[in-house]
């Protein structure tokens, strides 16, 4: 009942350079990539560096680009591919070795982006908060994202331009959207997403929609009301004007506009 | 190898684990001013919490007005089968309501009930619907939410992919360890007045299991080295709900919210056979039970295809299963090809927690080491013989607190000033070097392998003597071997994961021994340890926990009797308290 080998070809090298490997692994009834890796290590290529955890596509460790598609290792079933299958380390990030790559940047993106924040009401109530279920779906669904950063791997702004210095990428408009979609977050971001967020660096192409294990609508759910957000406040005329004459917004500044 | 070099890093309070208890130590420990350092073997936010998926236990009685802490206390302990800390479990009971509101304070998002409270659902051996979830992934957003806690509180850093594999002392107390960066090799020695085990289970040491490469039970066996008590090694868990087909996915689990939303389990006959084992809470049954009962199920020739059993679910509506359990729908289409709106699961039990581990105190979680601290799954104590569903995430968050604001006190009060003796760092950087010197050595990976064999076939659900001594031998054996063993090939330090994993290897030998000499002093089953020799459970070993410990003649077992309850608590336990089925809910 087991298949016959199958063809894997791995990136195999470090931040110098590499090349493709090629090893021969037998296939097993219902194997993912992430088992055939797994078995070169063990059996071929005792050092070959590769990022795994939870193997049930839940803690989001073990992105690469397999056949040049970004996806998690351990949810692409071998059976997709029966000529041979070729694996690659993320393009967006630096390499260290192998299918590892320094994704520390991500990390520290994430500091730079205000906490979840209550009003003070809230924050000092001794009462359990109310919140409706219809209320809260809206984040969960963003609340739904592994950190795989295979949204930032595929999107065209860090992978081709490599513009980490100016755009956050989607995995972060998504945190973002997280927060200001909270029934009781009170912080405005916008600052933040217009300025060094970079959140105009996006034209909605959707590549990070497509690649999402979590099936998040990053671009529809999360981008495109932010990016309304944003406009509403810094390029509609008359919003713009009463800001002016100094109407109060509802949500307090994270930071002043940049 | 003396003048091996390392990076010095000093901090007041070290904590190893990133997972839930490790990171709320982490910020317990910076709010009583303390600097805190995380170090962790993956990325932030890939510990083993996120595997976590059906909920939080805590008795805020928001689905169920009669629930309490009392009955909260009193399930945890009839889990346990009565050989659990009570005061722990009572302190566990008594906070979880205000570790989870704080959670939610700090912008997790629970599901909700129909009021806007926070939503509670059944689970095995709870008496009421008392586990706060968020869908199937409730250790996801507990992660996330302490996570973005953690990088946003002063004083704290994390050093990611780092491994520690010595624990250092200085003038009789904890002052630091050394670790291992994975991506380059280079070591670091660092310094600490008070150092936190918060580093999880063990696993890995079996073949099937729900558990990660990380889970080798580092924690335990750098405690039991640096002189530490570990406790109730004999207890681990087998999750009644694990996949098992295909073969490639054996073992990930299948959140016991299946059942908590009414799924039922049948033989390959159809018959609902827990009827047989617990009539009373069927499916809801504690997991030793469940696990048990699908184990005898196979034996007696009524196992599925793959030797396990029907988890069905489809007698709720696609909708229902699509919300309340999605990632489950979605493990299942994509990795077994099974709809599970339409099919049956086919499932089989998993090793999923060890419910043993450092010894430690009910307030503080101090062990028994001068500065040295643990919390969840690494610590022991609170679940005794067996876990219940929903009790290792509140865990996690109770004790996690308490131990991190211990060793942040510890750490002010810390005499300073005490040496490290270098020669006891020179000899383990040596030996921790060692394998990289003989890459041609036996492989680790190999070795391992054989571990998890010994422990799966000599350490099963139902154990017996025979099968327990012989697997002890074995281990022994391999320990010898492994003191040989290379990397499997390669010397490099960069990332290479054959060195890791030779070094991973000791801390497997440490917990799989302990596992098995105190499975042999436990003459009687109780809980998720089963003899078929003492098939009955002992009431004179209720109030006895073993005690394992590191001697000059290696390791040694002791019985020790725990004091008894006070009278407020032992008549929570033996209270009658009204179920609440599932079906009543609806």
């Amino acid at each position: 009942m087991d298949a016959p080998d199958l063809e894997l070809k791995l990136w195999r090298g470090d931040a110098t350079g590499g090349e493709m490997v090629s090893y021969r692994v037998p296939v097993r009834e219902g194997m993912v990539v992430l088992d055939a890796v797994l078995w070169v290590q063990a059996n071929l290529a005792s050092d070959l560096a590769v990022r795994w955890n939870c193997k049930a596509a839940k803690c989001g460790s073990c992105s690469a680009e397999i056949q040049g598609f970004p996806r998690l290792m351990c949810k692409t079933p071998i059976s997709e591919y029966r000529d041979g299958v070729t694996v690659r380390p993320m393009k967006a990030f630096p390499v260290v070795k192998d299918l590892v790559t320094d994704v520390s940047w991500n990390y520290e993106v994430n500091k730079q982006i205000a906490p979840f924040t209550p009003s003070e009401k809230d924050q000092s109530t001794s009462e359990p908060w109310r919140m409706q279920q219809k209320d809260v779906e809206r984040v969960m669904e963003f609340r739904k994202c592994i950190e795989c950063f295979l949204c930032q791997d595929v999107c065209h702004v860090l992978r081709e331009h490599d513009l980490k210095g100016a755009f956050h990428g989607p995995r972060f408009m998504v945190r973002v959207a997280s927060l200001e979609m909270h029934p009781k977050d009170v912080l405005d971001r916008r600052p933040l997403l217009k300025g060094k967020g970079g959140i105009g660096y996006c034209n909605v192409t959707k590549c990070c929609t497509e690649v999402c294990p979590e099936h998040i609508h990053i671009t529809d759910n999360a981008i495109i009301p932010l990016k309304e957000r944003v406009d509403d406040v810094y390029f509609d005329p008359v919003r713009s004007l009463m800001n002016r004459l100094g109407g109060r917004s509802r949500k307090r500044r994270a930071d002043r506009p940049v | 190898m003396s003048g091996a070099t390392y990076e010095t890093v000093e901090t007041d309070v070290l904590i190893l684990g990133a997972g839930g208890a490790g990171l709320r130590a982490a910020i317990a420990a910076a709010e009583a001013g303390a600097r805190v350092l995380v170090v962790c073997k993956s990325l932030l936010g890939k510990a083993h919490t996120v595997m976590a998926e059906g909920g939080v236990a805590a008795a805020m009685h928001n689905v169920a007005y009669q629930d309490s802490w009392e009955v909260h206390f009193a399930d945890t302990m009839k889990g346990g089968k009565l050989i659990n800390d009570w005061r722990m479990a009572e302190i566990h009971a008594k906070e979880s309501p205000d570790r989870v509101l704080e959670l939610e304070r700090w912008g997790a998002v629970f599901d909700r009930t129909w009021q806007g409270r926070i939503h509670q659902r059944p689970f095995g051996a709870h008496t009421y619907p008392r586990l706060a979830h968020v869908g199937d992934r409730t250790g996801l957003e507990l992660i996330r939410t302490l996570q973005d806690r953690t990088v946003h509180a002063s004083g704290v850093d994390v050093h990611m992919e780092v491994t520690a594999f010595k624990l250092l002392m200085a003038g009789g107390r904890v002052a630091g360890a050394l670790a291992y960066r994975r991506a380059d090799g280079s070591l670091i020695l660092y310094r600490c007045a008070a150092l936190l085990l918060a580093s999880g289970g063990s696993g890995k040491m079996y073949r099937v299991t729900s558990n990660s490469w990380e889970s080798t039970g580092d924690g335990t066996a750098l405690a039991y080295d640096a002189g530490a008590q570990l406790r109730d090694m004999e207890m681990v868990q087998f999750h009644p709900t694990g996949m098992v087909w295909p073969a490639g996915v054996r073992g990930i689990l299948v959140t016991e919210g299946v059942r908590g939303e009414g799924g039922v389990l049948r033989n390959k006959e159809g018959e609902r056979f827990m009827e047989r084992y617990d009539p009373e809470r069927m499916e809801l049954s504690s997991r030793d039970v469940v696990a048990r009962a699908i184990n005898s199920e196979v034996l007696a020739g009524r196992g599925t295809p793959h030797d396990g059993a029907y988890l069905d679910i489809t007698h709720r509506k696609p909708d229902f299963i699509k919300r309340k359990l999605p990632s489950m729908y979605e493990q299942f289409l994509k990795l077994a090809n099974v709809d599970i709106t339409k099919q049956p699961m086919e499932i089989a039990p998993t090793l999923h927690y060890a419910m043993g581990g450092i010894r430690v105190e009910a307030e503080t979680g101090a062990t028994t080491v001068p500065g040295l601290y643990a919390a969840g799954e690494v610590a022991s104590g609170l679940h005794g013989a067996n876990r219940l569903g929903g009790n290792s995430l509140s865990d996690l968050l109770v004790f996690g607190k308490r131990a991190g604001e211990a060793a942040a006190a510890a750490a002010k009060g810390a005499p300073s000033g005490a040496k490290i003796d270098q020669a006891v760092v020179d000899a383990a950087v040596a030996d921790a070097m060692a394998p990289l010197s003989r890459p041609a050595g036996e492989s680790p990976y190999q070795l391992g392998a054989e571990i998890q064999d010994v422990m799966s076939a000599h350490a099963p659900i139902v154990r017996d003597r025979a099968g327990l001594e012989a697997g002890l031998e074995k281990i022994l054996e391999l320990a010898v071997r492994s003191k040989t063993c290379g990397t499997g090939g390669s010397n490099t330090l960069a990332f290479n994961p054959g060195w890791h994993t030779a070094l991973d290897l000791r801390s497997m030998l440490i917990n799989a021994e302990a596992l098995l000499r105190s499975a042999l002093e436990r003459k009687e089953s109780r809980g998720a340890h089963a003899r078929s020799d003492f098939p009955e459970t002992d009431d004179g070993l209720a109030s006895v926990n073993f005690v394992v410990e590191k001697t000059p003649d290696g390791m040694r077992i002791h019985a020790e009797k725990r004091a008894a309850m006070p009278p407020y608590l032992a008549e929570a336990v033996q209270h009658s308290y009204t179920r609440y089925t599932p079906e009543a809910i609806e």
